[in-house]
């Protein structure tokens, strides 16, 4: 090992291509689908779903580096680029990264709980030729950061030998598209959390895949949000939803360690920092603009002077950079860990935690400085500023990964640091 | 490729440079603090793991080559110990590393095996002026060509060791331009201040003023011979010295602060339990690793002849500087009022915390 800073090749010409995509297939229709929340920018859809079956990647934006025969000593980096993948797309509108076709959260729960069978009945559909959306509800009315505290419900029927889901669910990114029949999309299927033991707390929790389409399974709205307007935000209620013993990821029986639990957690700590890339995408697409603004204005940040000696404005600059570049390293690092196979609890909630912070503060003050210009829907700037702040927010709020950080390097458990 | 583990040689190095740390500057660092004195022990001790042996050329006497990746990293470890101590070791670097990337030949073998020859021997370099816009690339001191001479005129601020220093580098303004000179200490013209620094913290090391009215030296004497030098990566190497310091100051009120913060009880449990206590330590945690990347980064763009390395060195030491204010006032804020008294290494660490958006040129890579 050493410390390196050079960009890997593959990276390198993924990002030219995918900035051309950003540019050309995002920006022009930005604005477009801000304005018509719940329409569906199917040329987007389309088109990403070619395109990522042209470049054998199938299965939406995943990590696809197939293990390498031969040139052993290559160290994989299939996190590395699918954080750098996300980071450009959202460079172009995070909520069209968020729609882009693939497992998304569902697929990912799968992946880290489910058994080889159930990986090979429920992932491949995402290969098919047309555009396939898998979800993930965790949460509910009463239950957001403390998952522990979900009510919805699963009993097993030992006469059919079928799971009877209840309970009401919401916030669910792609809920709609991964349930909801639409004609130009693949089968698709929810992922939901639900206890089979409610005496057992987090040891009974597990999770049950729902195939589109399936009876007591209703969407009762999309949210209409501040942000990311584009990407459908479901709530969805299940009652006496029957599905099959076999749809439960990994175990049945409940064990006094928390596994199904784990599986959940061990998600997480994969998805944080590639939901901080998100956030710095757009946090960087705000960056860019302010000094575009600011240059075709005759502002130049004059770099190497002490403090004292610069504006307000350079000053502003010059800091959001200094967390814009130190959070994308960070970034890199979670990423380049869970490449390398190292334990990155630890590195993957402090990338969530900067993320949050200087993404919100950026696209804020970016705001702020362009003043008008900065406040105007003829700018994308404001969507920015709108579609940074969930960055905080979910998977795990600013606050709750300051708690995972903080027992972390505290030693301490849920219990101990409340 | 990305990478972010030191090399097996580094860690080697860490590893010793971090056990004379932790035995021997963390240790004594309040009562040197207090006493207003290194020990000429220990500053020897810390200059026998041969930092600034390791990066000098064989041709030149030492035993390997400059790699700035590898500095960051012993120096942050050594301040991790203490910042007085480790400004005081690397002393003769300030000297030494600028000849190293920007002398000429004859310069070159002139210092650098007597530098690294033997024990550890004062020779430093004059860069802060006191003023409070106070800007490396637009020096006060001027240096006039007149000539086949150069007359130096000014005054420095807060030189280590300018006192005993055989030989002193000092940084003015030629034309517009920051060059360095190297000023023996018997020039006609030359003086330095009786008195010592008085600072609000880094009270170890001996400072002092120099003033320099009409001083002569030849054309030769200026840093890169007669044609000078490039002054842009000489000052990013001090970015990157300050920055690196700055993440062991932090690093070391972080540690004190947790590891208090685990045995301290209030209100029945102990205050790392209570949220508005642990989400400091967390914030803190992230922002040291923040800074210490951005710092990494610039060092390997250092290393690598990157075009962007002045700016991303700038940016490293500017938020490392803010950022160990922030920490250091936290370790502090988490000993309460403990955290107040002198006895508590915190409040030293918070003092010499706040010295890194000045103290340029205290420290190199
Ligand atoms: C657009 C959008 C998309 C989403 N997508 C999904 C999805 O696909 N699947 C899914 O399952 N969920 C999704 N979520 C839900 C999201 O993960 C939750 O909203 C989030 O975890 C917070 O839960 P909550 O909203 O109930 O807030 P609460 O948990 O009620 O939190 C309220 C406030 O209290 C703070 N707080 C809570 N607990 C603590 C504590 N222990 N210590 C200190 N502070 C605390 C929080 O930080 C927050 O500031 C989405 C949400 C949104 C808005």
């Amino acid at each position: 090992m050493t410390i390196e800073f050079e960009t890997p090749k593959p990276i390198v010409n993924q990002q030219v291509m995918l900035k051309t995509v950003a540019e050309n297939m995002m920006r022009p229709i930005s604005r477009e689908f801000d304005e018509n929340e719940h329409e569906i920018p199917w040329s987007y859809v389309e088109f990403m779903h070619m395109a990522m079956k042209a470049a054998g990647g199938g299965g939406g934006l995943t990590v696809t580096e197939k293990p390498q025969e031969g040139d052993e000593k290559r160290p994989p980096i299939g996190y590395q680029k699918l954080a750098a993948q996300i980071e450009v797309l959202a460079w172009g509108d995070v909520g069209m990264y968020l729609i882009t076709p693939g497992g998304g959260l569902g697929a990912a729960a799968v992946a880290a709980a489910g058994t080889p069978e159930q990986k090979e009945k429920f992932l491949t559909r995402f290969n098919s030729d047309i555009p396939t959306y898998a979800a993930m509800c965790m949460t509910e009315p009463g239950a957001g950061s403390d998952t522990s505290a979900i009510r919805t419900r699963a009993v097993l029927d030992e006469k059919t030998n079928e799971w009877v889901i209840n309970g009401e669910k919401i916030f669910v990114t792609g809920g709609d598209k991964s349930f909801t029949h639409y004609e130009k999309l693949g089968k698709g299927f929810i992922v939901v959390w639900a206890s089979i033991d409610p005496t057992a707390g987090r040891a009974g929790m597990r999770a049950f895949v729902i195939e589109s389409g399936t009876a007591g399974v209703k969407i009762n709205k999309l949210e209409k949000k501040m942000g990311i307007r584009v990407s459908d935000t479901a709530a969805i209620s299940l009652v006496d939803v029957r599905v099959p013993f076999e749809n439960m990821l990994g175990s049945a029986t409940v064990e006094k360690n928390n596994t199904g639990f784990r599986g959940a957690m061990a998600t997480f700590d994969a998805t944080r920092p590639l939901v901080a890339a998100s956030g710095l995408g757009v946090a960087r697409a705000a960056l860019e603009f302010l000094k575009e603004k600011l240059e075709e204005n005759g502002v130049k940040i004059r770099y190497g002077l002490p403090r004292q000696k610069l504006s307000n404005v350079e000053r502003e600059v010059i800091d959001m950079e200094i967390m814009l570049k130190s959070a994308w390293l960070m970034t890199l690092k979670a990423v380049w860990m869970a490449d390398n196979k190292k334990s990155n609890a630890l590195e993957s909630s402090m990338s969530k935690v900067k993320a949050g912070d200087v993404t919100t503060k950026i696209t804020q003050k970016a705001v702020e400085i362009l003043g008008p210009i900065g406040y105007t829907r003829e700018f994308l700037l404001e969507k920015w500023m709108r579609d940074a702040k969930i960055t905080d927010i979910y998977e795990g709020t600013g606050q709750i990964n300051r708690l995972v950080v903080a027992r972390n390097i505290l030693g301490y458990s849920g219990k101990e640091l409340r | 490729m990305y990478s972010f583990e030191p090399n097996e040689e580094q860690q080697m190095l860490i590893d010793v440079v971090s056990k004379y740390a932790e035995n021997d500057l963390r240790t004594s660092s309040n009562e040197n603090e207090e006493n207003k004195e290194l020990p000429k022990k220990l500053i020897n001790k810390g200059w026998e793991l041969g930092l600034l042996q390791a990066s000098i050329p064989e041709s030149y006497g030492g035993f390997g080559e400059r790699n700035a990746v590898t500095n960051v990293l012993a120096l942050e470890e050594m301040a991790y110990g203490d910042l007085a101590g480790t400004l005081a070791v690397l002393t003769p670097s300030l000297f030494a590393t600028p000849i190293l990337l920007a002398g000429s030949e004859e310069q070159k073998k002139n210092y650098l095996p007597k530098i690294i020859a033997g024990e550890w021997s004062p020779y430093t370099a004059a860069l802060i002026e006191m003023s409070f816009d106070f800007d490396p690339n637009a020096l006060k001191t001027t240096a006039e060509i007149v000539s086949d001479k150069i007359k130096l005129n000014g005054t420095k601020a807060f030189v280590p060791y300018a006192k005993e220093a055989h030989e002193i580098l000092v940084y003015a303004n030629l034309n517009g331009v920051t060059q360095g000179f190297i000023v023996p200490k018997d020039a006609v013209g030359l003086s330095i201040s009786e008195e010592r620094e008085k600072l609000m913290g880094l009270n170890a090391l001996p400072m002092y003023k120099v003033e320099l009215r009409d001083v002569m030296i030849p054309l030769s004497n200026r840093l890169g011979g007669a044609s000078g030098h490039d002054f842009e990566l000489i000052l990013a190497s001090l970015r990157l010295g300050s920055a690196s310091a700055a993440l062991g100051v932090a690093k070391s009120s972080f540690e004190y602060a947790k590891n208090y913060a685990k045995e301290r009880e209030a209100f029945g449990v102990k205050i790392a339990q209570k949220q508005a206590v642990a989400f400091m330590l967390a914030e803190m945690r992230t922002e040291i690793e923040a800074m210490r990347l951005l710092t990494w980064e610039a060092a390997w763009k250092l290393d690598n002849n990157k075009e962007d390395v002045c700016v991303s060195a700038y940016l490293a030491h500017t938020g490392a500087a803010d950022m160990t204010m922030m920490v250091t006032d936290r370790g502090v804020q988490i000993y309460g009022g403990h955290g107040y008294i002198r006895e508590n290494p915190v409040e030293l660490l918070m003092r010499n915390g706040r010295g890194f958006a000045m103290l340029l040129g205290l420290a190199i890579v």
